[in-house]
């Protein structure tokens, strides 16, 4: 059904969204809590720095990331040659640049979900002896949990889809950094391709409604877990 | 364990300004209108507000001092907090909400410790259960049990009631007078009810236009003639602390013993031996210069006179010593001028049984 070339798509794909969204969650759920619930000077410079690669054009973030950590940037060189990290032409910065554009899905929707649990909650557990640090992670995080994986298993889906970004920072490159989304363009490029960007779409559409149909699954369940 | 409270916050127009001392175990009553202040005068004492100026001293150790910045934050201030709405954590199940405060305390408890309070407020039933699948009741149940067991040196119990119907309320006052009748911790609870305030409370502290006018134990503040004037509250009756001595099943009636008298009121159904407060509505008690014979009425009480203060242009209100039990007869001018009402003088008054309200579920 799918040949070699399609599968290896397929598996890049669900790779570099899932090492996307696991290293952006935490970072999200940091950010999330910080702004959440709270003032502070510069509190909106932050807060729309934090949204900016939701508004920006993808392709900007992939020039940017090509800017900074290109091998012939100062800091992309320095990764490579202290720590052995590259990320330009690699599916590692394919990863970065998708993590980054869907950053803001997850920070929106934890910040979302903590900010709706009842503060007197908070101080309840405060007068029960429970100090900041406890208080998160014994209430704050689990009371969020119907944010937190609602906003990993959207950003899960953009990466999927991500295009832009990807194909400026990292290039279309097979078996590296040739998602789905770049697939499907590469087979429109050649001639005769209608068919296999055909067949890939219907494969991008199937992901997409296992994802929504798994978001809704787990939303009820941790839905019953948080008692809402 | 003795506190002392003395706080001043400006609110922009309205000025807490409230001073008291609670130097007993039992139930403190702090009762006053909505938006006396009562709410920021707990928050205060939990360290969930801080306020402009203020001192609190629970015991020896001073949690709040704002001439020397000194603030304790609300963990580590031991003060245990019974919240209206109750609070339980959701994702938690009623075990784990009760062990929450439990876990966290300075010194281990023993396991029968935690059995012992579960059982004074019958939560064995209860304990794998999530809040959402409790009642009102039993939610306050919970929530009580969650701050007792966090070790509190100190209870605040901020209108515990307040959300639920009458029915769930009877529901919760054996318990609170369990814990107000071991009498082991200061308890300050806040109320505009003054049925609640009736039953439960040692001493009443009245809170007006966030000031604290007055603090009496419960028995001499409902007996006081300008209770009414004081609170704004309309007149409640007079509460007796009395002791079931005998039931009567023949003729129906429960006999309750009080430091003045005995009462007689219909049967009751509880066991000999215990404590009750009896209501008396001012309402309904008649008074007689001589004894009167002959009559229907069940209690007769010799009293001597008190007080006597008009309140009104058909009334005057009389407060009658009995021992060393008070309470008011509501009589009109016109009478008292018939009996010639003095102070000090000695009068019989007469209650029907029927109309004692002891206020019993």
């Amino acid at each position: 059904m799918l040949d070699a070339a399609e599968i290896e798509a397929l598996l890049l794909s669900l790779r570099i969204s899932a090492v996307a969204v696991l290293f952006a969650l935490p970072l999200a759920i940091a950010a999330a809590a910080l702004l959440a619930n709270r003032r502070f000077p510069g509190k909106s410079i932050v807060d729309g720095l934090l949204h900016l690669p939701q508004i920006l054009p993808p392709v900007v973030v992939g020039y940017l990331l090509l800017v900074a950590l290109g091998t012939r940037a100062p800091l992309g060189a320095w990764l490579l040659h202290n720590l052995g990290i590259r990320f330009a032409f690699s599916w590692t910065g394919a990863a970065l640049a998708a993590g980054i554009i869907t950053f803001p899905f997850q920070l929106r929707a934890i910040r979302l979900s903590i900010e709706a649990i009842d503060g007197g909650l908070g101080q309840a557990a405060e007068t029960l002896g429970a100090g900041r640090f406890d208080r998160f992670l014994n209430l704050t995080l689990p009371l969020a949990l119907p944010g937190i994986i609602a906003g990993a298993i959207t950003a899960f889906a953009a990466c999927l889809g991500e295009f832009g970004a990807i194909i400026t920072f990292v290039s279309n490159i097979p078996g590296e950094t040739r998602t789905l989304p770049l697939a499907i363009y590469s087979a429109l490029q050649s001639p005769g391709g209608e068919a296999e960007a055909a067949k890939l779409s219907a494969l991008s559409i199937v992901l997409a409604l296992i994802g929504v149909t798994l978001a809704e699954f787990a939303d009820r369940r941790v839905r019953v877990f948080a008692g809402r | 364990m003795s506190i002392s409270v003395q706080l001043r916050q400006d609110f922009g127009g309205f000025i807490l300004d409230a001073q008291f001392a609670i130097d007993r175990p039992g139930i403190t009553a702090l009762f006053g209108p909505s938006g006396s202040g009562k709410t920021s005068i707990v928050n205060a004492i939990a360290g969930l507000l801080r306020p402009q100026q203020g001192r609190i001293v629970i015991g020896d150790d001073v949690v709040l001092d704002t001439k020397s910045n000194l603030f304790t934050p609300p963990r580590a201030r031991h003060v245990g907090y019974v919240f209206q709405d109750a609070r339980l954590f959701p994702h938690m199940s009623v075990e784990t909400n009760l062990r929450f405060g439990w876990r966290r305390r300075a010194v281990r408890a023993d396991e029968a410790e935690f059995a012992r309070v579960v059982s004074l407020l019958g939560l064995e039933s209860l304990l794998a259960r999530r809040p959402l699948k409790l009642s009102g009741g039993e939610k306050s149940r919970v929530a009580l049990g969650r701050a007792l067991l966090s070790a509190p040196r100190l209870l605040l119990l901020d209108e515990p009631l307040a959300a639920l119907d009458s029915a769930r309320k009877s529901e919760i006052y054996p318990y609170l007078e369990r814990l107000r009748d071991e009498a082991k911790l200061p308890m300050l609870y806040v109320s505009h009810s003054l049925d609640e305030v009736a039953r439960l409370a040692d001493d009443i502290i009245v809170l007006k236009d966030g000031r604290a006018i007055a603090h009496d134990p419960v028995f001499d503040m409902l007996a006081d003639l300008q209770f009414s004037e004081l609170t704004g509250a309309p007149s409640h009756g007079a509460v007796i602390d009395t002791h079931i001595t005998e039931h009567r099943v023949e003729d129906g009636l429960s006999a309750l013993v009080f430091d003045g008298g005995v009462l007689l009121v219909p049967l009751l159904n509880r066991p000999i031996g215990n404590r009750l407060r009896v209501r008396i509505r001012a309402e309904d008690v008649m008074l007689a210069a001589e004894e009167p014979r002959a009559i229907s009425a069940n209690n007769v009480l010799l009293c001597s006179v008190t007080a006597i203060r008009e309140t009104g242009t058909t009334h005057v209100d009389v407060q009658l010593l009995c021992g060393k039990a008070k309470f008011l007869a509501r009589i009109t001018r016109a009478s008292a001028k018939r009996l010639a009402l003095a102070s000090a003088m000695p009068i019989f008054a007469i209650t029907k049984s029927v109309i004692v309200d002891p206020q019993t579920s």
